[in-house]
């Protein structure tokens, strides 16, 4: 039976009331809006990239407990990582929180993203747990093009 | 005693006109109220706005026609045909008879109170609407009264204006008259807020619409299923609802609308049934409401919403509505205690839902982990984003009740709030 410390975590909560990173970014290379119109959860997102590697991102917004955490945790997980690194972790989330109950994870390239993992048991919770997930992968295309550009 | 007695006591609790309400025999007729949702918590359903649920005699009504009564209506030489058209027409008068509205031809079975708007809208606006002219509508409007109108501006040129509303959720209609300028070509509606609860004035509407000659679509998804309504004495010029808000399927609903303003329509669909003669040159139409039930109908959904009709008619009505009336008031009031909670929609005039947010907890979470509590509501923005962004708020909490709801069930609320504001603040 699915219960509710298994989705609301105490890292998700705390990160959910005091989430990290949240502020604009007026140079920012490039940014991406997300919103997930089922429950009004809206986000934007900064990303600052610079030889293939994410320097830097924030994030500005409103939304429930879980993308509100899962937008500030993600912050953390992928500073500094390369752009393929990041996209590896999104990967292995997505495949957490769309997955059964008790699948087996890889704890060493999700670190503490493991607390998402009760999410799969609330299937109306998916969409506000990858909102920022896919918020990103929208700002990094966007990032892709203008670095061919230049 | 019989047995014969005792069955007939247990299935139709309505039987008796005299019977008053008793919510304890009602809920006896929706199996589906009586089940563990979550190990431990029994089911508490407020979610009744989006969909009711459906009694047992209308369950059976499906399983008897399709046992019994099955084949294509309005075509067949042979008795089975005969018995099902029989039936469909029947629910036709059921309705009828409902809304009181003077002639059976009047009543078009539809899918829903969506496709009844779009019928409209592409039956009489687009037959009748030039560019410029003026559809008003209210800022209080689920999306299917939106939508379809600006499909139209799109298309024709029209303009949309917007009956505004106060900060209680109520119409300001002192600007009403303003917007009904001699451009002004319909007026639609909601008659009970989906998101606010609020039951607006529609008498004081279609008289000031008609006082200058236009004509008013009602919205009646959220009130057909709490109070009676009398189309011919509201004089609405149309009247649409979806059939499983009212205790009946999915994929059945009603468009009402005034026979000279159906004959005036042109057809929805082309097809089968709709048609009078076919030729490669030309076709002649059907009659109303043929003419806009091309194809084959939804058979068994209209018969069992004749059903559904007829079970909630049999009802002692005054009681269902004290009931319901006590049940809104007991919810707000109960509500208002918890600490944190503001109702949004605090009109004078409401039916059936409260629509809430708390402090520092978003509606989604609020709506997780009440599920969990064995509490079902919706949260989001019910398909009403113009009342959201009215009260500046992403989403609400929604708790809408049915007359099957119970004031335990109201406890059962207020006692998964307090968890929320546990886990959350
Ligand atoms: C006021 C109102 N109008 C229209 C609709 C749309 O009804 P349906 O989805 O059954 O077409 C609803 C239901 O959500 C409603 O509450």
């Amino acid at each position: 039976m699915s219960d509710l410390r298994d989705l609301y975590q105490e890292v998700i909560l705390d990160h959910s009331k005091k989430p990290r990173n949240y502020r604009r970014m007026e140079d920012s290379c490039s940014r991406a809006e997300g919103f997930n119109p089922l429950c009004g959860d809206q986000l934007v997102l900064f990303v600052k990239v610079a030889s293939g590697i994410i320097q830097d991102i924030s994030f500005e917004g409103s939304g429930c407990a879980i993308s509100k955490a899962s937008a500030s945790m993600m912050t953390g997980a992928v500073k500094g990582k390369t752009l393929e690194e990041a996209d590896r972790v999104f990967e292995h989330f997505h495949k957490m929180v769309t997955g059964q109950p008790g699948d087996p994870f890889d704890a060493e390239i999700l670190g503490k993203l493991a607390v998402f993992s009760g999410v799969c048991e609330f299937p109306a919770r998916v969409k506000c747990a990858s909102l920022a997930w896919h918020t990103l992968k929208a700002a990094l295309k966007g990032e892709g093009q203008q670095v061919t550009t230049e | 005693m019989s047995t014969l007695v005792k069955a007939s006591a247990a299935s139709a609790p309505g039987a008796d006109p005299a019977a008053p309400f008793d919510v304890e025999r009602v809920r006896k007729d929706f199996p589906i109220l009586d089940q563990e949702i979550h190990h431990g918590k029994h089911l508490v359903y407020l979610d009744n706005a989006a969909t009711s649920q459906k009694p047992q005699v209308v369950m059976d009504a499906l399983g008897r026609y399709y046992g019994a009564d099955n084949a294509n209506v309005h075509r067949g030489v042979h008795r089975l045909s005969e018995r099902a058209t029989e039936a469909y027409e029947g629910a036709r008068r059921r309705i009828r008879q409902f809304l009181n509205a003077g002639e059976d031809r009047e009543i078009v079975f539809v899918r829903g109170t969506t496709e009844a708007i779009n019928l409209v809208a592409h039956g009489w606006g687009r037959r009748f609407f030039k560019a410029g002219d003026r559809v008003v509508v209210s800022e209080m409007e689920h999306h299917s009264n939106i939508v379809p109108w600006q499909m139209l501006r799109d298309e024709l040129g029209i303009e949309l204006a917007v009956i505004p509303m106060d900060d209680e959720g109520q119409l300001e209609l002192e600007g009403l008259e303003e917007l009904l300028t001699a451009r002004t070509k319909l007026v639609s509606v909601v008659h009970v807020s989906n998101a606010l609860g609020t039951v607006n004035p529609v008498e004081r509407i279609v008289q000031l619409a008609h006082a200058r000659g236009v004509p008013v679509l009602l919205d009646g998804a959220q009130a057909v299923p709490h109070i009676g309504v009398d189309v011919r004495a509201l004089d609405a010029d149309f009247y649409v609802f979806s059939g499983h808000k009212l205790f009946g399927p999915t994929g059945i609903g009603v468009l009402y609308g005034k026979a000279e303003r159906l004959e005036a329509m042109q057809p929805y669909q082309g097809g089968g049934d709709m048609i009078r003669s076919v030729t490669f040159e030309k076709t002649t139409y059907n009659v109303i409401p043929y003419k806009f039930e091309a194809g084959t109908p939804h058979i068994s959904g209209a018969i069992a919403l004749g059903e559904a009709i007829e079970w909630f008619r049999a009802l002692d009505l005054a009681g269902v509505e004290a009931h319901e009336r006590a049940l809104l008031e007991l919810a707000t009031r109960r509500l208002r205690e918890v600490p944190g909670v503001r109702i949004v929609g605090t009109a004078r005039e409401k039916l059936g839902v409260v629509s809430f947010v708390m402090e520092g907890v978003h509606p989604h979470d609020i709506g997780t982990v009440l599920d969990l509590e064995g509490v079902a509501i919706r949260t989001g923005h019910h398909c009403a984003q113009p009342v959201m962004q009215h009260f500046k708020v992403p989403a609400t909490a929604r708790a809408s009740f049915a007359l099957y709801n119970t004031a335990s069930e109201i406890d059962a609320l207020v006692a998964a709030l307090a968890k929320v504001r546990e886990v959350f603040c």
